[in-house]
Order: C-alpha cells, then sequence, then structure tokens
C-alpha cells in the first residue's frame, strides 16, 4: 500500500484523473469552448504524467552547479529527456489550443452559435 | 441513451487502459543508460548548465525545429483564418473605459515582463528557463499592454519579419554546424568558454535568443489576430 504514496504515484494519478476529466468533457459538452477546455485539461494531464515517469526517486532538477556537479551528477539528478519532450508538448498545445479557439471563432462568425448541435453539416 | 452508454464505455475502457499503467507502476531508482550518459557526458560535450536545455537545443535539436515549425505553422493558420477584412474602429468607442489602476500599472509592468521575459531566454542554458518559456512570458505582457489599451495595435509586418530573421538564423546556425563542427545544430561551433558563464555552451545562447524572439512575436501574432477579429462579431 505505501507504494501508492510516494510522490511520483501521486503526481502520475492526478495526471491521469486530469486526462479522464479532458475525455469526459470533450465527449459530453454542448459548448464548443467547453470541448476546447476539455482538450486543454487531457493535455495537461498527459505532461503530468509524462514528467512523473521522468521524476527518479530523492533526485533533483537537471541543472548542474555548487550543489549538482557533472561527477555525481548521474547519481542526482531527474531524467531530462522526458522534461525536455513535455516542454516540446506545452508549447505544440498551446498552438493547437489557439487553433482551435480560432475554428471556433471562425464558427461562430458564420452561424452565431457555439452549440455543436447546430454544426450538422458533416453529420450523416 | 445510446450515446450516454458509449461515451460510458470509451470512458471506462480508457480508465482501464490507464489504471492497469497506473497500479503497476513504482517509479524508478535510476537513470537510464540514455539519460545517465546525458547527465554524465552533457557538461562536458554540449557545455550547458540545464541538462533540459542541453537536451532540447542540441541532443534533441531537430526535433525542436519541427516544434518550431508546429508554432509558426498553427500562427500562420491562425493568421489566415481570422483575416480582418474591414479594420473599423466603431466598437472601440462602446467599450467601458479600462480602470486607471491597470492603465497605470501596466505602464510600469509592461516594460518590466518584457525585460523578464529576455533574462528568461539569454540565461536559458544556465537556470531554468529558455527560448519557450521566455518568448511565453513576453505574450504575457503582449496581453497587458491588450487589455490596459484595448485600441492597440501591431505592426504584423514587423512581426512577420522578426519571426522569419530568427527562424532563418535558427536553421542557418543548424546548416553551418554541418559544414562547420560535428553535424546539424552542433553547439561546439562557437568556443565553449567558462563552464557556467553567460557566454558558454557554445551556440546554445544564441539559437534561444532566436528562439526566444521567434516564439514571442508568433504569439504576440495570434494574440493580435484573436484581438482583432473580435471586433468584426
Amino acid at each position: 500500500m505505501t507504494q501508492y504514496f510516494t510522490l511520483e504515484f501521486i503526481t502520475m494519478f492526478t495526471g491521469f484523473v486530469l486526462m479522464v476529466i479532458g475525455i469526459w468533457g470533450m465527449l459530453t459538452q454542448k459548448n464548443l469552448i467547453k470541448i476546447v477546455i476539455g482538450f486543454v485539461l487531457f493535455d495537461a494531464g498527459l505532461n503530468i504524467a509524462i514528467v512523473s515517469i521522468a521524476y527518479i526517486k530523492n533526485s533533483t532538477a537537471p541543472i548542474l552547479d555548487k550543489a549538482v556537479d557533472a561527477a555525481n551528477a548521474a547519481k542526482l539528478v531527474a531524467d531530462p529527456l522526458p522534461q525536455a519532450l513535455v516542454l516540446t508538448s506545452i508549447v505544440i498545445g498551446l498552438g493547437v489550443t489557439a487553433l482551435m479557439l480560432a475554428y471556433v471563432l471562425r464558427m461562430y462568425k458564420e452561424k452565431k452559435s457555439l452549440d455543436i448541435n447546430s454544426y450538422t453539416d458533416l453529420k450523416w | 441513451m445510446v450515446k450516454k452508454g458509449l461515451i460510458l464505455l470509451i470512458l471506462v475502457g480508457f480508465v482501464a487502459i490507464i489504471s492497469n499503467l497506473l497500479i503497476n507502476f513504482t517509479g524508478s531508482e535510476e537513470l537510464n543508460p540514455l539519460a545517465k550518459h546525458y547527465a554524465e557526458k552533457g557538461a562536458t560535450e554540449v557545455g550547458a548548465a540545464n541538462l533540459v536545455t542541453a537536451v532540447v537545443v542540441t541532443y534533441r535539436g531537430f526535433d525542436t525545429l519541427g516544434e518550431v515549425t508546429i508554432l509558426f505553422l498553427t500562427a500562420a493558420i491562425v493568421g489566415f483564418f481570422l483575416k480582418v477584412y474591414h479594420r473599423d474602429n466603431q466598437r472601440e468607442e462602446k467599450l467601458r473605459k479600462t480602470s486607471e489602476i491597470l492603465v497605470t500599472a501596466s505602464t510600469l509592468l509592461v516594460p518590466t515582463i518584457f525585460m523578464l521575459g529576455v533574462y528568461i531566454f539569454i540565461n536559458g542554458h544556465l537556470t531554468p528557463g529558455g527560448g519557450f518559456q521566455g518568448g511565453a512570458v513576453i505574450a504575457t505582457g503582449v496581453v497587458m499592454m491588450i487589455m490596459a489599451k484595448p485600441n492597440v495595435t501591431f505592426n504584423h509586418k514587423l512581426l512577420a519579419l522578426l519571426e522569419s530573421i530568427s527562424g532563418v538564423g535558427f536553421v542557418a546556425i543548424g546548416v553551418l554546424g554541418v559544414l562547420l563542427a560535428a553535424g546539424f545544430l552542433d553547439s561546439t561551433l562557437l568556443p565553449m568558454g567558462k563552464f557556467g558563464t553567460l557566454l558558454s555552451a557554445g551556440v546554445i545562447p544564441i539559437i534561444y535568443i532566436l528562439i526566444g524572439l521567434k516564439v514571442g512575436s508568433e504569439l504576440t501574432n495570434i494574440l493580435g489576430s484573436l484581438k482583432e477579429t473580435q471586433n468584426e462579431i
């Protein structure tokens, strides 16, 4: 049971909970802006889950200074690679969110409605 | 009803997949060999004190180039979708007057926020920070500027020029790395300098300054397009 009260487990659990809330929001909400918010929650949860994989027990940030010198850095720091990938993923998430909001603005301009049910053009 | 059942089914399926991952997750005790290489050799091979920067800019520099391209594409598509057809300033007159606290605070804070952003991307190889974070901080200053002065206009041509110059500079440094150093985006193109000082880590500070300028101007462009379009709706 004690394995469930560690920092990395709680972080990953939070990330997965956010992901489930995000999927629920994307599937059930009718307002276009709320669907975008669901996507953002999913994105944030995924990033938190990836960062929790990078954590090594009792490690510190992967920045070399007086406390962490290059000789024993391998024993002290967290994995820098997932953190770098999350940095990439945050920026791409931001770009995609801005793009979706631009689509929403454009759609609102066409039909003056934010309800997903009023857009039936692609429905079969 | 069928729809709700389907949604429930998707959610339960997703939870089933990830709970299996979660229950067996115990965290790792030590770094894997690749991360160990980054931690041990990063300081001598790349010269950046911040190992995340070493990974982002040099070891995985090609990924970062792709990321910058995606950000450029989204900015371009947002600009295309939110093209302003008739710039009338009728709407500004109808807006409520901005509060004096916000206007006064923004004259003090906006230059400070810009300076903080520049500091973050110049010191990206030494401290937690870098081009993307610095650019995002600069964009928050732009948000404050828009809120304080709703009829502010942006020079999109200048922003596009800044963006193109920094993007071309990034690629040019990468190509110079192929010609003069070990490979594409290699950081040993310039002398390494003393480890831990501002002028160290080869070309990493220059690349991060270019990325910071590019991200800052792209986000400003997106914000400007979003702001100008709301006058039309």
